[in-house]
């Protein structure tokens, strides 16, 4: 019943193979066998979306999957999101709104928002919050993470981005 | 966190999976989504020595149209229900009770026929599918059966579902066109589990009630058909009268369970609620 299995699925587009005993979650595998410590785990029943990863195209809590079913699979975590030292547009925007502190919920965050802008790319206030709704954060009271994914969105859509921050626009100076 | 350790299995066809159902017996269970399960086995009050994990059977997947039936694979995830277009036209019932069901993560998950064979009394589709006067078809070596909606659900967590059976389609007669229908569900917040819902279909000739549908989520064992509260409506004229009438019926057949989202008389209350305004909201949206 211990046994182990072989595990084969590509993590931030590289091939990855790992070995786990059947009842070995996702989240711990990406963690403490990938050292992708990104994702995190702030509660055992399912709730907080700390551990979302993108798994096939879908955002999963990696908490409520078992490494065995990723055979296979396409898992992005935050740790994929910038390419070539530059920032992806959420994380840009995460930073530019001010839409972080402790930094415990953003990796969950970014990955929910990356799917969702993939699926909605100019989605209103009321969408955000709506399809962010698997995700908790103590810290920030969601404002300026709608904030912060809004302003992602403008930039993917081509669009001139300036952050909101009251002491950083330019007529504040 | 940490559930107790089991053995994977991952059939590639149905059969595959019957049979290692009936070699496991009660030591095994049907891996679905695993938003409930894997859940309950992390706080170890679910420890099956085997899971069968069903997450390859492609043929338990998808929404279809077949004569006057809506016919939805039971590995069909909340999501997938959600962006349905022939749903969202035909039977938008489902849809907005799925937009009310957990959060964005657990609906690309969480399937129909896991969230109907759980079978808690919190979950929504039960009460969803008696108000559609749905039918689930449950396959065994012995072959299928069919069985409705309204009578599946015995118990908190029990089922007609018997050892060695899989349920593999959830069967939703077409709705009529013109028929009214809503999900009310009171909620501490998005994702809970409903502290009362209301799921209603309901068809209108002129002015009188044609016909109607009412059931209740989380305020008894099982989601539970308010029948005397259907009676009471149908072939009457609809209003203000009826409405509070019927609610107070469907406070009849309520009998909650006292817990932290309130207790006896506030889950009855707003049984009763949810009844009158997914009445109204199914009204306003019937062909009169």
């Amino acid at each position: 019943m211990n046994k182990k299995i072989m595990v084969s699925f590509k993590l931030n587009g590289k091939e990855t193979d790992v070995v786990v005993e059947a009842r070995e979650l996702l989240i711990h595998t990406l963690r403490e066998k990938c050292l992708h410590t990104g994702p995190h785990i702030g509660c055992e029943t399912s709730h907080c979306g700390a551990c979302t990863v993108d798994f096939d195209g879908m955002s999963v809590k990696s908490c409520t999957i078992l490494t065995v079913q990723a055979e296979g699979a396409e898992v992005l975590t935050v740790e994929g999101l910038a390419q070539g030292g530059e920032l992806h547009a959420l994380q840009e925007g995460f930073m530019q709104e001010h839409g972080l502190q402790c930094g415990f919920c953003t990796p969950g965050m970014l990955m929910r928002a990356y799917r969702l802008l993939q699926e909605n790319p100019d989605p209103n206030e009321e969408e955000i919050r709506y399809w962010m709704a698997g995700n908790l954060c103590r810290c920030t009271g969601y404002q300026n993470i709608v904030k912060a994914v809004q302003y992602a969105a403008r930039k993917l859509r081509g669009e001139t981005v300036e952050t909101s921050h009251p002491l950083m626009t330019a007529d504040s100076h | 966190m940490i559930p107790r350790p089991f053995e994977y299995h991952l059939p590639r066809t149905l059969p595959e999976a019957i049979a290692l159902l009936n070699q496991h017996g009660e030591t095994a269970k049907l891996l679905a989504g695993g938003h409930s399960l894997l859940p309950m086995m992390k706080l170890r009050f679910a420890e099956p020595d085997h899971l069968i994990d069903l997450g390859k059977l492609t043929e338990l997947k998808g929404i279809r149209e077949a004569g006057n039936e809506i016919r939805i694979g039971a590995m069909t995830t909340e999501s997938e229900l959600i962006r349905s277009d022939l749903l969202q036209s035909r039977c938008p019932l489902i849809v907005e009770g799925a937009r009310q069901i957990s959060d964005p993560q657990v609906r690309y998950r969480g399937t129909l026929g896991g969230d109907i064979s759980h079978g808690d009394p919190g979950n929504d589709h039960p009460a969803l599918m008696i108000a559609l006067d749905a039918a689930f078809v449950l396959l065994s070596d012995h072959g299928e059966r069919v069985v409705p909606a309204d009578g599946f659900f015995l118990g908190t967590y029990m089922t007609l579902l018997e050892p060695g059976e899989i349920m593999t389609e959830i069967r939703i007669p077409m709705p009529e066109a013109g028929t009214g229908w809503c999900y009310a569900k009171l909620k501490r917040k998005t994702g809970d589990f409903a502290t009362a819902a209301a799921a209603v279909t309901l068809r209108m000739s002129g002015a009188v009630v044609a016909d109607v549908r009412i059931a209740l989520t989380n305020v008894a064992q099982t989601a539970v058909r308010a029948v005397d509260a259907e009676q009471a409506l149908r072939g009457k004229p609809f209003g203000e009268a009826a409405i509070a009438e019927a609610a107070r019926l469907a406070m009849t057949v309520c009998e909650p369970v006292a817990d932290l989202r309130g207790d006896v008389e506030y889950k009855t209350a707003m049984a009763g609620e949810m009844t009158r305004r997914a009445l109204v909201i199914a009204y306003s949206r019937a062909i009169h």
